[in-house]
């Protein structure tokens, strides 16, 4: 008897992602340029966040013809997005044989208070997450992996920093904790969640960092915060030099604790690379920003 | 069990790195992460982790660790490739020109077990192991499709080789790493004794 969609092959494939970077795409030739830097897998998207921020409107699950082109392109998986809150999008994405889906804030909500309910899925979810207790509700509701949600598409890190130390300085506290109860309530989530978290001192998924890297060195940045790997967005395909970017991450990934890599593999980007422009998030309208949603 | 035992390495550019070390370091075994030709040049034996085959053939070529695995697996290092781990190391891969290391006489087929959502749990007869199942998980996993001659096949699912060994060479295309049952890190472990008092035999 084979058992499909069991928690243990769902939290499976995300341990097997760790120590690796998940890149957005919007073409099939796009997803192999990943594949031939080292992605571990691509995000399979009609724009990429910068260009969703740029356009405004509603931004929904991509074109399913284009995500079907670019799962036919690559032997690694591949990811697409559905809305929040929007399960109908999801059941698709399943039906359609993708490895992993993304309930994403990047996308325009579908829910104003329900994530999906992930449980019930064969095909495992990634969910963003600001802090401890939006990743645990989200672990809570079924999701395999969590990223932090920093600021997508604005090519400056500080909002993924922020997310990431509020996570793990938050189950520091729970690890030196007495009354747990009280942090169960607060989060609300189940004792038995919290619990768990503070006997491993880490989370029962695996966390990535999102939203914001551009540079070999925000990758290094994330992974000695305690990100256990990468999606890059924007980063790649908004610099000048998508293949040469590519690739350096994906090496400053691995080699995370060592600056000699973060030289070499910078230095390897030439003179005339150029990372994506960034955003100063102060100067964008509270109403625009994609983190709030979905908490 | 101390340096008798050897040490064993996890080769860590990418993949399920930290699931080895804890199931080696819960059966007693000293256990190195790997990420440099100096780091391989500590350990008795090497198990290549599960992740992503093309990542890590990429990264194994540039930080020039491919040719010293090759050396140390040739001169008798035991090695143990985890799914992906075992894509690396095949002779080459079914269906696409993808490079591997070459280092065991078998044909791999990447995915053949299907996409994630068949990736699946499975209670597998494993002689070799003993007459109790191992919990087997298989993700995204890949099989054997061609074993040559020296090759010896310890498992099958649905009469496809998941679990091969030649000589000092293992491979599995599902997680023992991923199951509480250390049975397989212990079969592994068995060969990095094996092979090191050999190696004392040799040099008395």
């Amino acid at each position: 008897m084979a058992e499909t969609g069991t928690t243990t092959v769902k939290r499976g494939l995300a341990q097997m992602l760790k120590g690796g970077v998940i890149m957005d795409v919007v073409t099939p030739e796009h997803a192999v340029i990943a594949q031939e830097a080292g992605a571990v897998a691509v995000m399979a998207l009609e724009r990429i966040p910068a260009d969703i921020r740029a356009a405004g409107g509603v931004a929904r699950m991509s074109n399913l013809e284009l995500v079907q082109s670019i799962m036919d392109a690559v032997t690694i998986p591949v990811m697409a997005k559905c809305r929040i809150g929007h399960f109908a999008e999801a059941q698709a994405l399943q039906e359609l044989g993708i490895d992993f889906i993304d309930e994403s804030e990047v996308l325009t909500p579908a829910d104003e208070q329900y994530h999906v309910d992930k449980t019930p899925f064969t095909t495992p979810f990634v969910c963003g997450a600001r802090n401890l207790g939006e990743a645990l509700r989200r672990i809570n509701e079924g999701a395999a992996m969590i990223r932090s949600k920093g600021e997508a598409g604005s090519g400056n890190i500080v909002e993924a920093v922020r997310h990431m130390r509020a996570i793990t300085e938050a189950i520091e506290v729970l690890v030196h904790a007495k009354d747990l109860k009280a942090y169960a309530r607060e989060m609300r989530v189940p004792l038995k969640l919290v619990k768990e978290v503070a006997e491993a001192g880490k989370l029962p998924v695996v966390l990535f960092c999102a939203g914001g890297i551009s540079t070999p060195a925000d990758a290094s940045l994330m992974m000695q915060l305690g990100a256990e790997g990468n999606f890059v967005g924007s980063g790649i395909f908004k610099s000048n030099n998508p293949r040469a970017f590519a690739k350096a991450i994906v090496d400053a990934t691995t080699h995370f604790s060592d600056p000699k890599v973060i030289v070499e593999t910078s230095l390897s980007l030439g003179k005339d690379s150029r990372a994506m422009e960034g955003l100063d998030l102060r100067k964008i309208p509270e109403s625009e920003l994609l983190a709030p949603r979905g908490n | 069990m101390g340096t008798n035992a050897g040490i064993v390495g996890v080769l860590a550019l990418q993949g399920d790195v930290a699931e080895h070390l804890q199931a080696l370091e819960e059966s007693g075994v000293q256990a190195l992460t790997v990420k440099s030709e100096e780091d391989l040049g500590r350990v008795d034996g090497l198990i290549i982790p599960g992740g992503e085959s093309t990542t890590v053939m990429k990264l194994l070529h540039r930080f020039e660790l491919a040719e010293p695995v090759i050396a140390r697996t040739r001169e008798g290092m035991p090695l143990w490739g985890t799914c992906m781990g075992m894509i690396v190391v095949a002779r080459d891969v079914t269906g696409t020109p993808q490079p591997t290391l070459g280092l065991m006489d078998i044909s791999v087929r990447r995915n053949a077990f299907g996409r994630q959502n068949e990736s699946a749990e499975v209670s597998l007869p494993i002689p070799a192991l003993g007459s109790k199942n191992f919990p087997a998980v298989f993700i995204r996993a890949p099989w054997v499709e061609r074993a040559g001659p020296a090759v010896e096949v310890l498992a099958e699912r649905d009469g496809r080789a998941v679990m091969v060994r030649q000589e000092n060479m293992l491979g599995t295309s599902f997680h023992p790493e991923l199951s509480g049952d250390r049975r397989v890190h212990e079969y592994f472990m068995r060969m990095v004794r094996d092979a090191l008092v050999g190696k004392r035999r040799k040099i008395a």
